[in-house]
């Protein structure tokens, strides 16, 4: 039930694009077809799910207050909580190569379908926001830390399929010159941020 | 950095449309489309914008120009891995500054001091004018965009705190009543959505429009 709930917060009350805006970069460059805004969105969540529970090691056994009191008494009031942003950083971009290597290896058709999208994810804002929060959140073991990542990437692809859906749609559409393209695509974000408002305070 | 070779101005026209051009027709958020998850989140008030604006243009300049003083020894195959290094560092160093110094706004800003390590314009410019331009070049580059970025979120922020709260919190002079309360008298409310995340993008929304009814060469087709 913890688990459900920490998933249904962070996909849909407390969703990427809608409420953080995190990720947004990608998710108006790369939600013009359906086709590429599915390969994305599920790029970010693989690697979402792989990064916030080594994150999540990394913060609790090495960055915390006193987190590295397994290597001997004098090093129990250490505090390397500075370095999480670019211990963070670090990790996600060499997991995100050796994400890429690896689906390479042994899943070419994988690779065809995520292969473009994953050097893109090293520097999407949703991957380091989630390590981030991860972070702030202080989850009690590394299962929650990593059924957060899962739902934050769930929220985050269904926001974009979401909005290439509306996209394909719209081209069609008579819209006024200036707010062509960007213009009506953030309109459209605030549209659906507001439907998503609806979901603040449900709980199971 | 006076010394150039070449006897080019500091100040000349190129140089000056660095700083002028990032401002409207190639605005790093509103017609490159970098930098918003930022520029959104941080616009409830008018001090965290600011403030906000301030370390991303810090971190700009100053990574700005050391990728371009480094861009003859920074090997082309792992470029990315060392703007994100530098950029990771500067963004510490602007993390412990904004700590120290103003901490209720560090606090505030909370995680998306972090995100500026993953603030597309950052990258973007380091990307496409840092590793090709000298350092003072690089400078004013890294000033006009940051600038550019401090624009949008000084806007936004303005029509969110006046409406959505009826203050405006400038640093310095603290929170300001812009209406009075006469005007509630008279039954006038605060515009609740005008705080809640959407409502930047609408702002952002008829930014765009109106800048782009102004400037009819930036419509897209």
């Amino acid at each position: 039930m913890e688990y459900l709930n920490i998933f249904i917060k962070s996909a849909f009350i407390d969703n990427m694009v809608f409420t953080f805006f995190f990720g947004m970069c990608s998710y108006l460059a790369v939600s013009k077809t359906v086709k590429t805004a599915v390969g994305l969105g599920s790029a970010v969540i693989f690697v979402l799910v792989v990064t916030t529970p080594i994150n999540y090691l990394l913060e609790t056994l090495v960055l915390q207050e006193g987190a590295l009191s397994w290597l001997g008494d004098e090093y129990a009031t250490m505090d390397l909580s500075f370095l999480s942003f670019i211990m963070f950083i670090a990790v996600i971009a060499s997991i995100v190569q050796l994400v890429e290597m690896l689906v390479e290896k042994f899943s070419p058709a994988l690779y065809g379908a995520l292969g473009i999208f994953l050097p893109l994810i090293a520097v999407n804002c949703a991957i380091l926001g989630a390590a981030l929060f991860m972070q702030q959140k202080q989850f009690a073991n590394i299962g929650q830390a990593t059924v957060y990542g899962l739902g934050s990437g769930f929220g985050w692809f269904i926001a974009i399929v979401l909005i290439a859906a509306i996209r394909e749609k719209i081209k069609y559409s008579h819209i006024p010159g200036p707010m062509r393209g960007v213009g009506m695509a953030f309109l459209l974000t605030g549209l659906m941020g507001l439907a998503f408002l609806g979901f603040l305070g449900f709980e199971l | 950095m006076s010394e150039e070779k070449k006897s080019e101005p500091l100040f000349s026209k190129k140089n000056k449309a660095l700083i002028t051009n990032p401002l409207n027709s190639i605005n790093p958020v509103t017609i490159q489309v970098l930098g918003i998850c930022s520029a959104l989140a941080v616009t409830v008030q008018m001090d965290n914008a600011i403030i906000m604006s301030l370390a991303v243009t810090a971190v700009l300049i100053i990574g700005n120009v050391l990728v371009s003083l480094m861009r003859n020894i920074i090997p082309g195959k792992i470029r990315i891995i060392v703007q994100l290094v530098i950029v990771a560092a500067l963004v510490i160093i602007v993390d412990q500054v904004l700590k120290a110094y103003v901490y209720d706004v560090s606090k505030k800003l909370s995680v998306f001091v972090g995100l500026i390590i993953t603030n597309c314009i950052i990258m973007g410019r380091l990307e496409a004018f840092a590793l090709g331009n000298k350092s003072w070049a690089s400078a004013l580059d890294g000033l006009g965009n940051g600038i550019g970025y401090g624009l949008v979120l000084v806007v936004v922020a303005f029509f969110k705190e006046v409406f959505g709260s009826g203050t405006l919190t400038i640093p310095g002079l603290g929170k300001l009543t812009i209406i009075p309360e006469s005007v509630y008298d008279m039954g006038y409310m605060d515009n609740g959505l005008m705080l809640l995340p959407p409502s930047s993008l609408f702002i952002v929304a008829v930014y765009i429009w109106v800048q782009k009814t102004r400037n009819p060469e930036l419509i897209e087709d």
